[in-house]
């Protein structure tokens, strides 16, 4: 039953992800892709949306693959009642746990056995985001390679590559040294000359 | 009584439906709003709490923003000040990306957005790394911190479970206070 799969699987997704936002990436590549729910290219394509979006990653992403697959199995009734169970799913666990921190507000900021498993669990968070900017780097700049393998030299003096890797180049320089530029300003600018570049191949290159 | 009560819960849920309209990309973005609304506005918590609620929102599981939301809803109104406060927050994404979800695909198909989001999907890793810059530098820098950040890399690129990743990474930490503890008696 999807509608339920939907429920656990974001709510696993909730339970699993601290420090929120992108942090929750790895997961959701490990149990959206997995379950073949989305493409590493749409998810990155979601990234983008909902940075563009109101509210928090984890809620839109969960709202956005609920509604796709409770559309395909119901239709437009599904698509809301999947959107529902999905969001449901994701916000559980940070409902009930918060609720339990709030009553033991006091003896939860000094427990050492927190303290401790957070000394664990943010340099995990660390190189789990790590490891999803792999994947998502690889699919961005290397799309069609799946083992190390096949990567050739042709691939890096290909037009898509020089293209990707000097907007990524921009971006980057760009963030680092404007502290306070806002994401979707970031976005609107990969778009206008991802378009250009686009055109671009269209008129000179071919 | 019931009146004042009835009038916080909505104070709650529309505070945060407000906050959670106007964040966009969620996490950190929100503080400035929060701030507004339940500080300078409502006076439901100081200033100072601000930060005390942020290191209780990461350190526990789920997005930041839906914790918060929670949090300060049951300090004001018990469990049902934090589902007013939680729905508030998460119904705008719920409204939005639904009604976007219906064309996204249609969209999706046009050319000029297939250029677009060509370059889109460049500046996402950047945008992504700049996050993963911010969050090093908030992680505790010492040697089991490094042992943690190098296994737990090989084991998500070996594509062992991320949710076995994460207890035993928590586990570890667990078992780092316990084995000081020890030292610290002998």
């Amino acid at each position: 039953m999807i509608f339920l799969e939907l429920f656990i699987t974001f709510f696993m997704i909730g339970l699993f992800t601290f420090g929120g936002g992108y942090a929750m990436i790895p997961l959701i590549q490990d149990q959206v892709l997995g379950k073949g729910w989305a493409t590493e290219e749409q998810l990155i394509d979601f990234i983008a949306v909902s940075e563009s979006t109101p509210g928090p990653f984890a809620i839109n992403i969960a709202t956005y693959v609920g509604a796709e697959q409770g559309n395909e199995a119901l239709g437009v009734f599904g698509r809301f009642l999947g959107s529902a169970c999905a969001t449901l799913g994701v916000v559980l666990p940070s409902l009930i746990i918060i609720i339990l921190v709030a009553k033991f507000y006091l003896k939860f900021k000094t427990n050492k056995y927190i303290a401790g498993a957070m000394k664990g669990l943010r340099p995990a968070a660390i190189a789990l985001i790590m490891s999803a900017v792999v994947s998502m780097g690889s699919s961005v700049f290397l799309p069609g390679v799946e083992r190390i393998t096949d990567i050739s030299l042709s691939l890096f003096t290909s037009y898509d590559f020089i293209t990707a890797a000097v907007i990524f180049a921009i971006m980057l320089t760009l963030m680092l040294c404007i502290k306070k530029i806002h994401p979707i300003l970031l976005i609107c600018m990969s778009a206008g000359l991802g378009v250009a570049a686009g055109y671009a191949e269209q008129l000179f290159v071919r | 009584m019931k009146n004042k009560k009835l009038k916080l819960l909505w104070q709650l849920f529309s505070s945060f439906f407000k906050i959670g309209l106007f964040t966009f990309g969620g996490g950190m973005a929100m503080i400035p709003f929060i701030q507004k609304e339940t500080v300078e506005k409502h006076h439901w918590i100081e200033e100072k709490d601000i930060l005390e609620i942020l290191a209780i929102s990461e350190s526990t599981p789920g997005p930041i923003a839906v914790n918060t939301a929670t949090f300060i809803g049951y300090q004001k109104a018990g469990t049902l000040g934090s589902v007013a406060a939680t729905f508030g927050v998460i119904l705008p994404s719920f409204i939005v990306i639904s009604a976007i979800s219906l064309f996204l695909k249609q969209f999706m198909d046009i050319q000029a957005v297939q250029y677009a989001f060509a370059g889109i999907r460049a500046g996402v890793v950047a945008l992504v790394i700049k996050a993963l810059i911010k969050l090093y530098k908030s992680c505790p820098k010492n040697l089991m911190s490094y042992i943690i950040i190098g296994i737990a890399f090989i084991a998500a690129v070996l594509e062992v479970n991320v949710i076995i990743i994460i207890i035993c990474a928590g586990l570890i930490g667990i078992a780092s206070v316990l084995m000081a503890k020890k030292e610290g008696k002998r």
